[in-house]
């Protein structure tokens, strides 16, 4: 379940980038390559438990699908927070910049 | 348990080649020995360190949300030793299978992945300069 939610997120990013690239100032290749990457790694984790579970891997308890789907959305939030936080940082259309050296009238 | 240590590993090795890279990509050297700044590449090739980044952007993004998983599940924890395995020498043994087993591959298959960028990006880069040839025919 949190490969399935990872991949989601990495799909949908990729295609929000597509269509608004070459334009990059909301830096989300940084979401596209932390989903991508987590996707690949937890896609590995899933072929070793495949091999061990065999068919059970397609069945899993509720409670555990639950608690996976949770922390899938939980590392989505993780990854988002990181994003909004180097976006604030870099300030690429400068607006925090414009905001902090603005005159008080 | 910790399986996610091992990209980790390779990208903290990779960022520093990428800097040492970067820093190569950007002197110039002449043939008599000096050595010239160059501020930016203009050629439509795109400079290794960038395509180095795609490799240390995957992996470090990767590792970062498995870290978060594994505290989630409480095999990374905020005290010393950090891994809860380590506390028991079975555990620790499991840990070093899984990171020999699951770790590798992980590496292995972002590393893999990334080949096949590099492949997809020669293409491109070749199909340029070929269309770039055919209309200065």
């Amino acid at each position: 379940m949190t490969l399935l939610t990872t991949v989601f997120a990495a799909v949908i990013c990729t295609a929000i980038w597509y269509k608004n690239a070459p334009d990059n100032k909301m830096n989300l290749g940084l979401l596209c390559w932390m989903f991508w990457g987590a996707s690949l790694m937890w896609l590995v984790d899933a072929i070793f438990e495949y091999a061990e579970l065999k068919a059970e891997y397609f069945t899993p308890a509720p409670a555990d699908m639950l608690n996976d789907l949770f922390l899938g959305l939980s590392v989505i939030a993780l990854a988002m927070v990181i994003w909004v936080v180097v976006l604030l940082i870099k300030d690429p259309k400068g607006i925090i910049k414009k905001a902090l050296t603005k005159k008080n009238n | 348990m910790a399986c996610f240590l091992v990209p980790t590993a390779e990208a903290a090795v990779v960022t520093v080649v990428t800097k040492i890279v970067e820093k190569k990509e950007l002197k110039k050297v002449h043939v008599d020995g000096s050595v010239d700044e160059v501020v930016k590449d203009e050629t439509e090739k795109i400079p290794f360190s960038r395509k180095l980044k795609w490799l240390t952007n995957l992996q470090w993004g990767g590792s970062l949300l498995l870290a978060f998983e594994h505290v989630w599940h409480g095999e990374v924890v905020p005290w010393f030793p950090f891994l809860s395995a380590m506390s028991d020498p079975a555990d620790a043994a499991e840990m070093f299978h899984e990171m020999s087993t699951v770790g590798v591959t992980m590496a292995l298959l972002t590393t893999t992945v990334w080949a096949g960028m590099l492949v997809v990006a020669n293409v491109i880069e070749k199909r340029k300069v070929s269309d770039t040839e055919s209309v200065t025919e």
